[in-house]
């Protein structure tokens, strides 16, 4: 095979890894979404926190990996409950513009408490895959990139197949789909919500570990949060497949960018902004993304 | 006392003063503001023309989130413009800052013109989104076109000049932030009346029964965003004569955020709501530095949690008005006004 092509594969390697972390985090976004109708702009700070928890869990009570996985989850799990019950619900039914300003408030309250709790420095998980990097024929992957995207895919498999075939699942969806007919079911809309807001939460939680395993803990990890959005554009805001696709998609032609594009522009990084010019088209032609519901309006 | 609302002619319906008392006390504001840097430090000075700047691009998100109903995530990029557009300008045409602040002002409104297009299209959190976008791509222009913006280096830009007296400190800074503040303070107080006024709040208050009765949802929209922008390019024009130099870094999506928290703390849809928004918020953190200053007398680490508190003080604030005060503080305001409009002879 031609050093070109090696070259490429590579990129279109790296892009599905990133971007099938990206699924997971657009994942936190869609959960929350398509059950309460909230944009959760914390997403990215839930991560940090899920990161931080499964940090403290391991290097402090030197505990195994994935008992601090697990750990990490059932905290996070917790604080979603906590944040629908103590901030979400008594805003319930407001206007958009203090839906997402209490949840950008709660992220700087996260960040700062954050900041306090572990301090600003960087800090990282102890090694905890094999560390020879994957050969997959030509393409080289380095293990701390692929141990945590296999994660990243087992975690959306598990919610996928949860949403998909478990009771509280379907009441999900039911509710996602009609509230007051899943009401009228009998289907307890405040449960769901609560519910919505825990699984978001834990998502989150491991969509920052993995991020975390990748690179670095540290309060400011929820950057990633912003970086996203053009993936659940892209997918459609209440779509789970949408957010695979879109992140996928999203992943790999930054990567393909980053690859081919930044070499020819030296000094600027044309791989940063790409996924916005991507989100900008995207809300022009098909503002639901590519499998997001279709609103209709009426008076 | 007011017992009654008697008004004989359309000129005293029209006031922006609607009664003696209330010109008095405007009158004494006036002057305490025009006497305030005689009296005040040099460190309280630099504050109040933060709070001038601040507050005049806050004005603009006022009209745009609290009239329109449409949410802009990307108001410090507009700032932004504004700002680049004077310093460009002022630095190689030497123009005046008569000339480049309104300038700037005017690139601003087109650059808001672009980004408020998609509102015809898409609403609410999208709408959020996009402007989440805005923000991203505006900031990467300001940091990666550097033949125009400098790149990372930034434009410095030599002070604004009156008569050839230049305006290099900021007590004589002062009149300038503040006077621009004060027109576009009656400007704004005064679209809420007019045709577009009506026609913005009318939008946001269900834009598919507006167009019915006759409101151009499209141009409407678009000028909001327009009237917005403008405010936030004229701000950022004043931004620039006031520090000096101009960054990539001094827009980022924190100063959009923190706008939206002043609308938000001050009174969504009112305009003397967004100045004590904007003085509020703005000494907080001051009054943190004070309270972790002298906290660091028995406990020397307080300083180092001075950042971090400023974010968890800053959250929280939005979060608490939004769920005890949603209508912010002009509304605590207003009741301690009426408390006091009878006090002591009620009941």
């Amino acid at each position: 095979m031609s050093e070109g092509a090696v070259h490429l594969l590579q990129l279109l390697a790296s892009g599905v890894v990133t971007g099938g972390i990206y699924s997971l985090v657009a994942l936190g976004f869609v959960i929350v979404y398509k059950s309460t109708r909230v944009i959760n702009f914390a997403t990215g700070e839930f991560m940090m926190l899920g990161a931080f928890f499964a940090w403290t869990v391991m290097v402090g009570l030197k505990a195994p990996f994935f008992v601090a996985v697990a750990a990490a989850i059932f905290a996070s799990a917790l604080l979603g409950v906590l944040t629908e019950r103590l901030v979400l619900r008594p805003l319930l039914g407001q206007r958009t513009i203090s839906i997402i300003m209490v949840t950008i408030g709660l992220a700087a309250v996260f960040r700062g408490l954050a900041q306090i709790a572990w301090s600003g420095e960087y800090r990282s998980f102890p090694p905890i895959f094999p560390r020879a990097p994957i050969e997959l024929g030509p393409i080289v992957l380095p293990s701390r990139q692929f141990y945590p995207f296999l994660i990243a895919v087992a975690a959306i498999a598990v919610v996928g197949i949860g949403f998909r075939f478990t009771r509280t699942g379907t009441a999900m969806r039911a509710t996602a789909d009609d509230q007051a007919a899943a009401f009228a079911m009998g289907i307890d809309i405040r449960r769901v919500y609560a519910l919505s807001w825990s699984l978001a939460a834990m998502t989150a939680a491991v969509a920052g570990i993995v991020v975390g395993v990748l690179g670095a803990i540290s309060p400011q990890l929820g950057a990633i949060g912003l970086r996203t959005f053009p993936v659940v554009i892209l997918g459609g805001l209440d779509s789970i497949p949408g957010a695979l696709v879109g992140g996928v998609t999203i992943g790999v032609l930054e990567n393909l960018a980053g690859g081919y594009l930044d070499p020819l522009l030296d000094g600027t990084s044309v791989k940063e902004v790409l996924p916005f010019l991507v989100l900008v088209i995207v809300l022009m032609i098909r503002p639901y993304g590519l499998f997001g519901t279709r609103e209709v309006e009426r008076l | 006392m007011i017992i009654g609302n008697y008004k004989q002619t359309y000129a005293s319906d029209e006031a922006v003063f609607r009664t003696p008392t209330v010109r008095w006390w405007m009158a004494a504001l006036g002057i305490a503001v025009i006497a305030f840097p005689f009296v005040a430090g040099d460190y309280l000075l630099y504050l109040a023309n933060l709070i001038g700047v601040l507050a005049l691009a806050a004005l603009g998100l006022n009209v745009l989130i609290g009239f329109t109903g449409q949410v802009s995530l990307g108001h410090a990029a507009f700032m932004g413009v504004g700002a680049y557009a004077t310093a460009i300008l002022a630095t190689r045409l030497g123009a005046p800052f008569w000339i480049s602040v309104p300038a700037g002002g005017l690139a601003a409104c087109g650059a808001g013109m672009v980004v408020g297009v998609p509102s015809l299209r898409i609403k609410g959190l999208y709408l959020a989104i996009a402007t989440v976008a805005a923000q991203v791509i505006f900031e990467w222009v300001f940091t990666n076109w550097t033949p125009v913006t400098g790149g990372i280096r930034g434009i410095n830009v030599p002070p604004a000049r009156i008569l050839g007296v230049p305006l290099a400190d900021d007590l004589r800074l002062y009149f300038l932030i503040q006077g621009v503040v004060a027109v576009h303070y009656l400007l704004a107080s005064n679209l809420r009346r007019s045709r577009w006024g009506r026609a913005f709040v009318a939008v946001r208050d269900r834009d598919i029964a507006a167009e019915i009765v006759g409101v151009n949802i499209f141009q409407t929209k678009i000028l909001a965003f327009m009237v917005s922008s403008y405010y936030a390019g004229v701000a950022g024009g004043l931004w620039v004569y006031f520090m000096k130099v101009v960054t990539p870094e001094n827009f980022p999506l924190s100063l959009s955020i923190q706008y939206l928290a002043i609308v938000v703390v001050g009174g969504l849809g009112s305009i003397p709501g967004t100045i004590l928004g904007t003085v509020f918020m703005t000494l907080v953190p001051e009054w943190l530095k004070l309270g972790t200053g002298l906290a660091g007398a028995a406990w020397p680490d307080a300083g180092s949690y001075l950042f971090p508190l400023r974010d968890v003080a800053f959250g929280s604030l939005i979060v608490v008005f939004l769920i005890f005060e949603p209508h912010g503080l002009i509304e605590m305001w207003n009741r301690l006004k009426r408390f006091f409009a009878l006090w002591p002879f009620e009941k």
